[in-house]
């Protein structure tokens, strides 16, 4: 494959990057994708749109969220030298909240007056409920009743912010079931709902739309090692589940040819065993949820069931340019087991007093496995991408701690 | 001309409009679908509509969501959805099958084999939900190359200025979705697929199936009216269910209750002008 003048010059006006990506929906859809589209492109040339955002960003997230660097996680690994981008001290505990603010001030530009959203660890689901919460909108979360059983805490959070969860228990009960049901709404309520997704999938524009708005992250990152270092990072590592924490850090520096890219799957219980959810590394190209990429199935094209200890990266796809971009080369694309995410997990919480969600702990985890060959002054950024506290039932589960 | 494009003239000189039932195939298994397929002509059904089932549904409400999902427990693929039409198609020369459901088994299969595949097995037309105008070069236009009409929904939401891009390149018929919403769930007001239709018939020759809430003999026969062919499926999908025991196994009894409800809405249809 011939190598492009630019990793940052897609989608083209289908939505497609390359193969990938695209528009398939059902035609009920189509008259509102496009004016999401037409919404999109007016607001990201309009620099009050930027200023708006900008405002939120500062003052109710707090952005910038810090580069840290891990000083005892660097001398415990004994190689590179390791930075944590601090998306976990966004307001809400993750990244989630950059993409549903940009969100939510384009369904207000639009004049919807309705929210759903769909959730998988319910990160997303709180983000969404927060900025309803803020701006005064009714708002319906879609969540798997898998998910609903190990995420209770985000569960309440959601409904102590006025949100309504609407358990799912089609299918698998999980992530890519609440998004089934997300779009089921949508058809049947055209009129005034938006549908606000959460990560980097679905139909275009909803992939660049969502990495725009999470390209927060990557440009912070290279203002802040410019700062620090004096130079660029050597290594981003990101977990991908959709994809949006890594696409944000990964997209400003794509075409910065000596910066190093890893992308981390679940690999569940093993790729292997079956039992994951790592769908570049175990999957192959497909079409669900309005785009095609990577998807888990079988060979009769039927969607097959996921497993991963984190609910975030529990999805049986990844965003599109995120499926390009592997078989372009520029990113590698490595999986992680339940296991070793419990390790990293534990280590990054004993050195550096950060509980990481077990989604972000994937990444900490791959981290571990190169710093050691790295040297002492290769910069390698991991992207923290939210905060343990909700999974903290889940690990002591694991762990056999009663709570 | 084609078979879809057969019965429908031949359904305009008897001044009628069709009965389309909708059942999904190999529900609730292999043996039981196909024993009800061939008899669905002669209960009154002048095209048949035949689901793909997928895990995946996002069109679909929880009958038909449900009945994919026994027809997939039950060993259903898109290989064997092919044999079954070719079993049918061997004993039926003249009743137009239209296959209809989700892309992803088809680009898994592969959009060509799959194609002449569908062709020699007597398939006659696709519905394809997920596949709209924007990405015909996947699929419909080879479809209409291999000599297989590819037929689209039309919705409430599609304007007079999308229209044209919906009816670009089909053929057979066109499929207006009467609500915006999923399959089985509420019903549209007469009235108003009346005006609907008459919209579309001003924009094409194509005759004009409305599908999505029709779940009565009554209910056809209003559309009936006003339509050119009327499509029928979850309150079909609802029956078979009916007819299942606590395992999903089908009862004695559910093949001769599904054909007499497709009886009954063919009476309904027929009477209707």
């Amino acid at each position: 494959m011939s190598q492009p003048n630019t990793y940052r010059a897609g989608p083209d006006e289908r939505g497609l990057f390359g193969l990938y990506g695209g528009r398939f929906v059902a035609e009920t859809l189509m008259p509102l994708i496009l004016a999401v589209e037409r919404a999109y492109d007016q607001a990201r040339n309009d620099p009050g749109f930027a200023r708006e955002l900008n405002y939120y960003l500062e003052h109710y997230v707090g952005r910038p969220s810090p580069l840290y660097f891990a000083e005892r996680l660097t001398r415990n690994w004994g190689g590179a030298k390791i930075y944590l981008k601090r998306e976990d001290l966004n307001h809400t505990g993750a990244h989630k909240i950059n993409n549903t603010m940009g969100q939510i001030l384009l369904a207000r530009r639009m004049g919807k007056r309705r929210i759903i959203a769909e959730t998988g660890a319910g990160q997303h689901g709180v983000a969404t409920a927060t900025v309803c919460a803020l701006f005064d909108i009714p708002c319906v979360v879609y969540m798997g009743a898998v998910d609903i059983e190990r995420q209770q805490p985000n569960v309440f959070r959601m409904k102590l912010l006025g949100a309504e969860v609407r358990a799912v228990t089609s299918g698998t009960a999980t992530l890519k079931d609440a998004m089934n049901e997300a779009l089921r709404d949508w058809v049947a309520n055209v009129d005034d709902t938006y549908y606000l997704i959460g990560t980097v999938a679905g139909p275009h524009p909803y992939p660049a739309m969502v990495r725009d708005f999470q390209c927060v992250i990557g440009e912070e990152v290279r203002a802040q090692m410019q700062r620090a270092e004096g130079r660029l990072p050597d290594t981003l590592m990101a977990c991908v589940g959709g994809g949006s924490n890594a696409i944000g850090l990964f997209y400003p520096f794509l075409d910065e040819a000596s910066v190093k890219m890893i992308g981390v799957e679940a690999a569940g219980e093993g790729i292997e065993t079956g039992r994951h959810a790592a769908s570049i590394n175990g999957g192959a190209p497909g079409v669900l949820h309005g785009n095609r990429t990577y998807l888990l199935q079988d060979g009769d094209g039927q969607i097959i069931d996921t497993h991963s200890i984190s609910a975030g990266l529990d999805y049986p796809g990844i965003g599109p340019e995120h499926a390009w971009l592997h078989d372009n080369q520029r990113i590698d694309y490595v999986a992680v087991r339940d296991d070793e995410a419990l390790d990293a997990f534990q280590l990054l919480t004993r050195l550096e007093g950060i509980i990481p969600a077990l989604e972000s702990a994937h990444a900490i985890a791959e981290a571990g496995k190169r710093a050691p060959r790295l040297a002492a002054d290769h910069l390698l950024v991991v992207n923290l991408s939210g905060r343990g506290d909700k999974d903290i039932y889940a690990v002591a589960k694991r762990l056999g701690v009663t709570l | 001309m084609s078979r879809i494009a057969d019965r429908f003239a031949v359904l305009k000189r008897e001044g009628r409009a069709a009965l389309v039932p909708y059942l999904t195939c190999g529900d609730p298994d292999a043996a039981t679908f196909a024993k009800l397929l061939s008899g669905l002509p002669q209960a009154g059904a002048d095209l048949i509509e035949i689901g793909m089932p997928f895990s995946d549904p996002m069109a679909d409400g929880p009958s038909i969501q449900a009945a994919g999902s026994r027809a997939l427990r039950a060993g259903m693929t898109l290989e064997k959805t092919l044999a079954i039409v070719r079993d049918f198609r061997a004993r039926d020369a003249a009743t137009p099958v239209v296959l209809m459901g989700y892309y992803n088994p088809i680009y898994r299969y592969g959009a060509t084999p799959f194609l002449a595949n569908a062709k020699t097995a007597g398939v006659d037309g696709l519905i394809i939900v997920d596949l709209p105008p924007e990405h015909d070069d996947e699929l419909c236009l080879p479809a209409r190359d291999a000599g297989i009409d590819f037929i689209r929904l039309a919705t409430p939401t599609t304007d007079d200025k999308r229209l044209p891009t919906v009816l670009a390149n089909i053929s057979g018929f066109l499929y207006y979705v009467a609500i915006t919403g999923i399959t089985g769930t509420r019903s549209a007001a007469s009235d108003s697929v009346a005006k609907a239709v008459a919209r579309l018939k001003h924009h094409t020759d194509l005759p004009i199936a409305v599908g999505f809430g029709i779940k009565t003999p009554d209910q056809a026969a209003k559309v009936a009216r006003v339509a050119d062919a009327v499509v029928v499926g979850s309150a079909l999908v609802d029956r078979l269910a009916a007819n299942l025991d606590e395992h999903g196994h089908a009862k004695p009894g559910l093949i001769e209750a599904v054909l007499a409800d497709v009886a009954a809405l063919a009476k309904g249809v027929r009477a209707a002008r």
